[in-house]
């Protein structure tokens, strides 16, 4: 019995109106043929919904973190279609995994490759606070080094506790004030980390 | 003539007298003492000798005896006869204080980074290395973390629930 064949000579018509998940229109005026709001509200809406993450895995909870990039999770829903395994052009660091004290200053100067804005989103126990490994040789945390936006706790956590990261992380770009980077506040930070 | 280890240990009493002693066979495998001093002379002979032949260099690292005054760091040196398929163990005792030991690397060159990293936890100072310094941990870090003076962990942390990590706690 052989198994039926299906030529593709009826080709189903996409169905696009309801299976495209479309932004929320920021406040603002509109009227007839215009709308108008402040740019910082498109900006950010624009760089929520194109988070490029530089993936920063070391040990198991980089294998989560593959789970989450594969179909059945799919980080690419949230615009994060593009990992770059490099500084150029990524908005977020993902630092997966235990960072030891001899790894911590590449990841630092990982870090200071990444053009601002850029965001740091510590994924698991270790990155977190070294978790169970208070030894000698791993670093308590990467806030020791750099300054964290967002962390996900679990020991490893399930590709759903990254995904949420994720969005927590796009909830911090969308509100974030263009200003903010010049900030006093914002360099005495870095600065706290020894950043220009 | 078959290589046991009887016939190792005579090969060697023969040789070095009273400087080999603490003969014990742990699991069948011929393990005994030597002063450190003698490390070198020891080596060369069970290297060169026509029917030892140990000229494999399994390991090398070393142990830390808090509590044997004089004593207290052992460099352990684990030869193998690949010819015969033998292999034997040796200590070589030094004092915490002065824990300088003969290099082997002139013998075998693997001990150049077993040396290195037996320096890089234990302290041992192997003199005549070529290259001493740090292979493992941070070139900063000035202390040898595998001796047991220092605890395994921070005893002072409270940012960290035990509970948490399976350690500890109502958990055993």
């Amino acid at each position: 019995m052989p198994r039926p064949v299906r030529f593709n000579v009826h080709p189903r018509e996409a169905d696009i109106h309801n299976n495209i998940a479309i932004a929320e229109m920021p406040a603002g005026l509109q009227g007839e043929g215009f709308f108008a709001t402040s740019l910082e509200k498109v900006v950010g809406l624009a760089r929520k919904n194109s988070i490029w993450p530089l993936p920063f895995a070391t040990s198991c909870c980089g294998i989560e973190f593959m789970a989450t990039m594969g179909s059945h999770y799919d980080l690419s829903r949230f615009g994060s279609e593009r990992m770059g395994f490099t500084p150029r052009q990524c908005d977020l660091i993902m630092v997966m995994g235990t960072i030891s004290k001899k790894m911590a200053p590449i990841l630092r100067q990982v870090y200071l490759q990444m053009a601002e804005p850029r965001w740091v989103l510590a994924v698991g126990a270790c990155a977190s606070s070294g978790g169970i490994f208070d030894t000698y040789s791993v670093l308590q945390g990467i806030d020791q080094v750099i300054p964290v936006d967002v962390y996900v706790p679990g020991c490893p956590p399930r590709p759903e506790a990254i995904l949420d990261g994720v969005l927590r992380i796009q909830d911090l770009v969308h509100n974030e004030s263009l200003r903010r980077r010049h900030s006093e506040h914002y360099k005495a930070l870095l600065n706290s980390y020894g950043i220009q | 003539m078959e290589l046991t280890n009887d016939y190792i240990r005579q090969r060697l009493e023969e040789k070095f007298g009273g400087e080999v002693y603490s003969f014990e066979e742990p699991y069948g495998m011929l393990t005994f003492e030597t002063a450190k001093t003698n490390n070198l002379k020891v080596m060369q002979f069970l290297f060169d000798d026509a029917e030892l032949r140990f000229q494999f260099l399994t390991d090398l690292t070393a142990v830390h005896y808090p509590n044997q005054p004089g004593r207290e760091l052992a460099v352990v040196y684990h030869l193998h006869n690949l010819v015969d398929n033998v292999r034997i163990r040796f200590k070589v005792f030094t004092a915490i204080e002065q824990p300088d030991v003969f290099t082997a690397t002139s013998l075998y060159a693997t001990a150049n980074w077993m040396e290195r990293e037996t320096y890089d936890f234990f302290g041992v100072n192997f003199v005549g290395h070529p290259n001493l310094k740090r292979i493992l941990n941070v070139d900063e870090m000035d202390y040898f973390p595998m001796r047991k003076e220092f605890p395994l962990e921070d005893q002072t942390r409270i940012d960290k629930d035990d509970e948490m990590f399976g350690r500890g706690g109502s958990i055993f």
